[in-house]
C-alpha cells in the first residue's frame, strides 16, 4: 500500500472516507438536535452522554476533528493540483452543458462550509470545551443547579436573527456540497453504476432532508423564543 | 452561412498566441466543421497568410485525431460526435463561434489548434496492453468463455479513440476517463487478468506523472465524449486500483 494515499486515485478514497465518516456524524449530529425540537428533556441527556461519554469524547471526537481538517485541507491541496493541470485558461467554456452547478463549484460550497463551521465551533464547540475541561464542570447541570443546561444554551444562541440567518445560509451550501458530494463520494469508492441510480436518489434526499431539518430547528429555536 | 469565427492563433510551442477573428461566408449547413474549417483556409492561403493549423485525419470519427474546443465544448455543441462529424447545421447564420485547442498542462500547444497528446500514449505504454505470444500456436477464441455482460462492457470501454475530449471537458483537465476506459476494456476479460495488478498501477503512475489533474465526478467527460464512454469506467479502474494496492 505504499505511496498509495499519494497517487490521485488513493486521495479519491480518502477524500470519499472522509466524507462517509462526515455524513454519518451529520446524521447522528441531525437526529440528536431533532429532540431539542420534540423533548427537551430528551435533547438534555441524549447531549450530557454525548459530552460525558468517554468513547465519544476521547474517541470518536479526536476521529470527527481529524476528519474535518483533512476533509477540507486535502480538498484544497487537490483544488490546487487541479487548477494546475490547466495553466490557461478556455476563453470560453460552457461548463453548464455537460455538469451541475454543485459539482463545479465544490471549493466554494467547501469553503462557506467551513466558514460556518468556524462560527459553529464559537458558538458551541469552545464554550462546551471550557466549562468541561478548563473549568472543569462536568455536571452538565445549569449554574443554578436546576436541571441540565445544554437545552437551555441551544435555545439562547438562536436568539439572534443574525446568528439563525448565518446558519440558514451555510445550510443551503451545505445542501448544494451534499447534492454531488454524496454520490461522489460513492463513485470516487468505486460504487458500480448498477447501484448508482438508487445511491444517487438516496443521496438527493439526504442533501435536501439533513439541511432542512437544520433550517427547521434553527428556526423552530428562534421563533419559540424570541 | 455567414460565420464570425474566433480562433486561437499560436505559431509554435512557445509564442504566447492570441485570438484573431475571421470571417467566412456561404459555408453550406451540410458541411462538417473540417470542410467549414478548409474554406477558412483556402481563403487565408489565397490572401498569402498562414492557414490555421489544425488536426485532423480519417474525417469519420474514429482516428481521435481532431480535437478542437468550439463554442465551450469539446468536439462542439452535438452529442456522441467527433469535431469531423459536426455538422454546420448545428449553428445558425450570424453566429459567432470560438474555437480553442484543447487546453490542459499535459496537452501542450504545438500549433493554433494542435495540441501535443503524446502522454496519452505514454500512459499506453506503462501498461495498456496484454503480452501474448501469437507465434502460430494461438488457441481458439470460443474456448474461452466470456460472459456476454464482461464482453459488452470491454468493448464499450474499447471504443474510446484517445481523443482527450475527457481532459479537454474535465474542470481538472483529469484523464481519468481515458485511462479507467483502457484499464477496463483489459479487466474485464481473463486474458487482461494476468497483468491486472500491475497494469493500473503503472497507468495510473504515468497518468499522474503527466500531470493531469485529479477526477471529482462532474461527469463532464461522459456527456462529452464522442464514444459515450461511461463513469462507470472511473468507477471500474478506483476499485481494480485499490485491488491491486492491497494484493500490492
Amino acid at each position: 500500500m505504499s505511496g498509495f494515499f499519494k497517487s490521485s486515485i488513493g486521495r479519491k478514497y480518502a477524500m470519499a472516507l472522509s466524507a462517509f465518516f462526515l455524513m454519518f456524524f451529520l446524521l447522528q449530529h441531525f437526529a440528536i438536535n431533532m429532540l431539542s425540537v420534540f423533548s427537551p428533556d430528551a435533547f438534555n441527556e441524549a447531549s450530557h452522554f454525548m459530552g460525558t461519554f468517554w468513547a465519544v469524547q476521547y474517541v470518536l471526537q479526536p476521529v470527527l476533528i481529524f476528519g474535518v481538517i483533512y476533509h477540507f485541507v486535502m480538498g484544497f491541496i487537490l483544488e490546487a493540483r487541479n487548477r494546475g493541470a490547466r495553466v490557461k485558461k478556455y476563453a470560453k467554456n460552457n461548463g453548464a452543458a455537460n455538469s451541475s452547478w454543485m459539482s463545479r463549484n465544490m471549493i466554494y460550497s467547501g469553503l462557506t462550509i467551513l466558514a460556518f463551521l468556524v462560527l459553529h465551533f464559537i458558538d458551541f464547540w469552545i464554550p462546551e470545551i471550557n466549562t468541561k475541561y478548563i473549568q472543569g464542570d462536568m455536571t452538565g447541570l445549569l449554574p443554578n443547579g436546576e436541571g441540565f443546561r445544554y437545552f437551555e444554551e441551544l435555545a439562547h444562541k438562536f436568539e439572534n436573527p443574525l446568528r439563525v440567518g448565518a446558519y440558514v445560509i451555510a445550510f443551503i451550501f451545505l445542501s448544494l456540497h451534499l447534492m454531488h458530494g454524496f454520490s461522489s463520494a460513492f463513485q470516487s469508492a468505486g460504487a458500480s453504476s448498477m447501484r448508482k441510480e438508487k445511491l444517487q436518489l438516496f443521496g438527493k434526499v439526504y442533501a435536501i432532508a439533513i439541511p432542512l431539518g437544520f433550517i427547521v430547528i434553527a428556526l423552530f429555536h428562534h421563533f419559540n423564543h424570541h | 452561412m455567414n460565420l464570425t469565427l474566433k480562433i486561437w492563433r499560436q505559431s509554435n510551442a512557445q509564442a504566447k498566441g492570441k485570438m484573431v477573428d475571421y470571417k467566412v461566408t456561404e459555408i453550406s449547413e451540410h458541411m462538417s466543421f473540417l470542410e467549414m474549417m478548409d474554406v477558412l483556409n483556402e481563403q487565408l492561403i489565397n490572401k498569402g497568410e498562414e492557414p490555421v493549423a489544425f488536426d485532423h485525419d480519417c474525417r469519420e470519427g474514429i482516428c481521435g485525431m481532431c480535437s478542437m474546443f468550439i463554442n465551450g465544448e469539446a468536439h462542439g455543441p452535438d452529442r456522441g460526435v467527433t469535431t469531423c462529424q459536426l455538422h454546420m447545421r448545428m449553428f445558425k447564420d450570424g453566429d459567432t463561434i470560438t474555437i480553442e485547442p484543447f487546453r490542459a498542462k499535459a496537452f501542450p500547444v504545438i500549433k493554433d489548434l494542435v495540441v501535443d497528446r503524446s502522454s496519452f500514449d505514454r500512459i499506453q505504454h506503462a501498461g495498456g496492453y496484454i503480452s501474448v505470444n501469437t507465434s502460430g500456436n494461438t488457441q481458439d477464441a470460443n474456448s474461452i468463455p466470456i460472459s456476454k455482460y464482461a464482453a459488452d462492457e470491454a468493448m464499450d470501454a474499447a471504443t474510446c479513440i484517445g481523443c482527450g475530449a475527457c481532459v479537454a471537458s474535465c474542470k481538472n483537465a483529469s484523464a481519468m476517463l481515458f485511462v479507467g476506459a483502457k484499464v477496463s476494456q483489459y479487466a474485464l476479460l481473463p486474458q487482461g487478468r494476468i497483468e491486472a495488478v500491475d497494469r493500473v498501477q503503472n497507468m495510473v503512475a504515468q497518468m499522474d506523472l503527466e500531470g493531469f489533474g485529479n477526477c471529482t465526478n462532474t461527469g463532464a467527460c461522459e456527456v462529452e465524449c464522442p464514444k459515450g464512454i461511461s463513469l462507470e469506467n472511473i468507477a471500474r479502474m478506483n476499485r481494480e486500483f485499490l485491488s491491486a494496492n492491497v494484493k500490492g
